[in-house]
This record gives structure tokens, C-alpha cells and sequence, in this order.
């Protein structure tokens, strides 16, 4: 990266209230190109909100968003429409459009939103399936998809956008143990190409060689940040490391 | 059997009747699908204004007999001077009729779409007409047919009303034969029949759609 250049994306200072519950109390982050950052934090401490926040999927209460060093005026719906297109996001339940096979899954926000003409559409969703390993399930609609396929679907749906940075929310939650693996290898593989990318997770162990940084989530906000060395190192007593052990203790138990 | 009846009189009648039944039925089907799409879709996704005048509509037309209607659009328009001649005031009512209904159905359909396929959608930058019309929509409208369908049936039978602001379809033909012979039974049973073979119809080539419309997931066909 050259020295200089803004953060791909920059979030300051964001607040939430949900239900008349405050979800998010002022999460402020930034995140440059190339980077990983693991979000990481008991469920409810508010690691959904802040990405579904950060596409304005709920648009924030306070505070702003720069994508690239431009503020994102989420009000102007064709601004709001634009950035989207930059953002592209991973959901734990895939959301992939179930009328649609795998194929036009990830084609029609080409054809429909970036107006690309079909046959190139095809063409592109073609290649990104062929990157997810799928190209051979392009006929299959997403209910004779298996978790773990669908998963790498809509992961193939997002980077067909081009997209300048991917928020992924836990997606590997929803996934048997076994088949996490399918998914993780691609958002690993991502993140070695250099994507950009802000995961809600608590499957840390691939990734933490890969981490640049992670957040600690709690209460709505951001409690402890620093290098996956830094935050699990086994001489430091953190709230993540506590957590990850906790998380590991549940696995471990007969 | 009786062949100056049946085959000189009354078959003859129903089919010219049947005639003016299928030119009722087909705009008025057609037509209150396409309103009923729009409403329901505005009374799902419409802005607060939009989604009040789409109750209000669906309210008043799902409220009142529909020869309650058909009156008012016939009898009662020329009094502001619109003048429908008998079928235009019946198609008329049928669409809006229909429409009221299909909505309710259309609505059904939206509703039961999960959130996260219009999240899905937004996150890949549609806009939020965008997500409705390409994502929405084509999901709900599969879970609708079978209520849709439901409504075009009914539509074919409630078409009967037409007679009664003199627009002489099957129905009409059937009256007019029987009180001009007498024959009460006959006439309107073979007028059943008529519509019977309608509905059949109507029911045959609806599961044809469903059928052609299937996707895996939604539904269970072979």
C-alpha cells in the first residue's frame, strides 16, 4: 500500500439503538487495503449490527462512513445504491435468491444493477463460480445446494461486483463442522489474493495467521483491538483471549 | 332427447352467450392479476400514503357485493356523466373486483419471503423497487398461484353477474331461454355445464403454469 492513501473504508464513531435497546455505542475503526480484521465477541454484543450498519442494511444513527476517503451520504439513494456495489457482504444464512440457480445468482446484479449485457454477465458469473469451485453447479438452484455450496455461492455473488471491501457475517456459523472447511479455504485463499475484508467470526483458528487485526466486541463496543499475537498471546490477560479459550473449552468437552 | 329445444334453441343461445362469457373473462382475469400485482405490491413495500389509498381500495372492493358494484358502475356513473356501455361497466367492476382479491393473495405471497432475500439484494446495490421487481416478486408470485388461481375460478363464475346489468352472456342466454319456454331446469343446467367446462379448463391450464413455473424449493412436484 502506498503511504498516504486513504483507508479503503473508514467508520467513525457509529451509534445504533435497535428496539429501544442501544446496540452500538460509538465503533470507530479503519480499514486498509489488503487488510483482514476479525470482529470476535459474545452473540449480542453487537458484531451484526456493526456490519449491517456498515452497508446501511440499518442505517446508523450517528455517525459517518468514508469509503476510499470520500464520506458516504447514505441519504442520496443513488449514492447509497453506488457504495453498496463497493461493499459486498457475506451472510450467515446465505440469503442466496432461491428462484434463481447458481449461475444467475451471481449474474443478475450484474445484468440488473451494473447493466452488463447477458452473454458477458454469464461469462463473469461463469468465472467467479469456477473460483469458488462450482462451475459444474451452475445449473443447480440454491435448495439442491448443499450449506457449504450455497455459502460459496453467495461468496461468488459478492466478488462478481468487484467489490472494494467484503464484510462477512459469520459465515460459517450456520455450516456443519465438517463442511466449514470448504468455506473457510476460500475466504482464506481470498485473503492471501489480497481482499479486503471485515469478518464477524468465531472459527479464528485458520485465519489468525492471515488476521491483521482483531476486534473485540462487548456491550456495543469495541473493547480490546490489536494483532492476533498480541490479543491470544498465551502472557497477556485479555477478555478476547478468555473468550477464544472459553470458546475452545466448549469444543473440547465430551 | 329433445332436438328443437336443446340443439335449435338453447345450445345456440349459451354459445353466442359463451362468447360474450370468455370476451368478460379473459381482460378481466388478466387485467385484476395485473392490479392485483400492483396493489399488493404497495400494500407490502409502499410508502406509508401509497399503502393507505391500496387498503382503502381493497377494503371498499372486498367489502361490497359485487352487484352493489356493478350498479353503481352502470346506474350510478351516468348521474357524474361516464357513460360504460354493459360490458365496459362489467369489465370494469370484474378488474376492480378481481384486483382487490388478487392483492390479498399477491400480499400472502410477498409476506412470506424471507428478509434476507431483499437484504441479499440491497447489499448487491438494487435499489429497493430493483429488489422487490427482480427478487421479490418472481419468489412470491410461485407461492401465489395456487391463490390466484383460486380467484380467476371465481372470477369465471361471478362473470354471471354481467347479466344483470344487461350485458347477456352465458347466464343471461339461459334466463332468456327458460322464461320464454318455460323450461327453468334444462336451461340452466346445461348453463352449469357451461361454466363447469370453464373452470376445468381454467384449472387445467393453471397447473400447466405451476408446473412450468416450478423450481426446486418451492413446492413439491415431480
Amino acid at each position: 500500500m502506498t503511504k498516504g492513501a486513504p483507508p479503503v473504508l473508514q467508520i467513525d464513531d457509529i451509534h445504533k439503538v435497535l428496539g429501544g435497546k442501544e446496540i452500538l455505542r460509538g465503533v470507530s475503526m479503519t480499514v486498509d487495503k489488503g487488510e483482514l480484521k476479525i470482529l470476535i465477541g459474545p452473540s449480542g454484543g453487537g458484531k451484526s449490527t456493526l456490519l449491517q450498519c456498515i452497508n446501511f442494511l440499518l442505517p446508523p444513527d450517528q455517525g459517518r462512513i468514508f469509503l476510499e476517503g470520500h464520506e458516504v451520504h447514505f441519504h442520496k439513494k443513488a449514492e447509497l445504491y453506488q457504495f453498496r456495489q463497493h461493499v459486498g457482504m457475506i451472510f450467515q444464512d446465505f440469503n442466496l435468491f432461491d428462484h434463481l440457480n447458481a449461475l444467475d445468482n451471481v449474474s443478475i446484479a450484474l445484468r440488473k444493477v451494473k447493466k452488463i449485457h447477458k452473454a458477458e454477465a454469464r461469462e463473469r458469473a461463469y468465472h467467479e463460480l469456477e473460483r469458488v469451485g462450482l462451475a459444474e453447479k451452475m445449473d443447480l438452484y440454491p435448495a439442491e445446494l448443499s450449506g457449504g455450496q450455497k455459502q460459496r455461492v453467495s461468496i461468488a455473488r459478492a466478488l462478481a461486483m468487484d467489490p472494494k471491501v467484503l464484510l462477512l457475517d459469520e459465515p460459517t456459523s450456520a455450516l456443519d463442522p465438517d463442511i466449514i472447511g470448504e468455506v473457510l479455504r476460500v475466504i482464506v485463499e481470498l485473503a492471501r489474493s489480497g481482499m479486503t475484508m471485515i469478518m464477524a467470526t468465531h472459527q479464528i483458528g485458520y485465519v489468525k495467521s492471515l488476521t491483521d487485526e482483531i476486534l473485540f466486541m462487548e456491550n456495543g463496543r469495541i473493547i480490546e483491538r490489536g494483532s492476533p499475537e498480541k490479543l491470544l498471546h498465551p502472557d497477556i490477560n485479555t477478555r478476547c483471549r478468555g473468550f477464544c479459550e472459553m470458546l475452545n473449552d466448549l469444543i473440547r468437552e465430551p | 332427447m329433445d332436438w328443437d329445444f336443446y340443439g335449435r334453441l338453447l345450445i345456440p343461445a349459451l354459445n353466442d352467450g359463451l362468447w360474450i362469457s370468455i370476451l368478460l373473462i379473459l381482460p378481466s382475469a388478466s387485467g385484476g392479476l395485473a392490479l392485483g400485482i400492483l396493489t399488493g405490491t404497495i400494500r407490502t413495500f409502499g410508502s406509508p400514503w401509497l399503502k393507505r389509498i391500496g387498503n382503502i381500495y381493497a377494503g371498499l372492493f372486498r367489502g361490497t357485493p359485487l352487484v352493489v358494484q356493478l350498479f353503481i358502475l352502470y346506474f350510478g356513473l351516468p348521474n357524474l356523466g361516464i357513460y360504460l356501455s354493459p360490458y365496459m361497466a362489467a369489465v370494469t367492476g370484474f378488474i376492480l373486483c378481481s384486483g382487490a382479491y388478487q392483492s390479498e393473495y399477491i400480499r400472502g405471497g410477498l409476506l412470506s419471503i424471507k428478509r434476507g432475500q431483499l437484504l441479499a439484494a440491497k447489499s448487491l446495490g438494487f435499489s429497493s423497487m430493483g429488489s422487490v421487481f427482480w427478487i421479490i416478486l418472481p419468489q412470491a408470485m410461485r407461492r401465489a398461484i395456487p391463490g390466484c388461481g383460486n380467484e380467476i375460478i371465481y372470477l369465471i363464475k361471478y362473470s354471471s353477474l354481467a347479466y344483470i346489468i344487461t350485458c347477456i352472456e352465458i347466464t343471461g342466454q339461459a334466463r332468456d331461454v327458460a322464461a320464454t319456454y318455460f323450461r327453468f331446469t334444462e336451461s340452466f343446467f346445461v348453463a352449469g355445464l357451461y361454466y363447469l367446462v370453464l373452470v376445468s379448463l381454467a384449472g387445467i391450464a393453471l397447473g400447466k403454469l405451476e408446473k412450468k413455473l416450478y423450481i426446486p424449493g418451492f413446492g413439491w412436484h415431480l
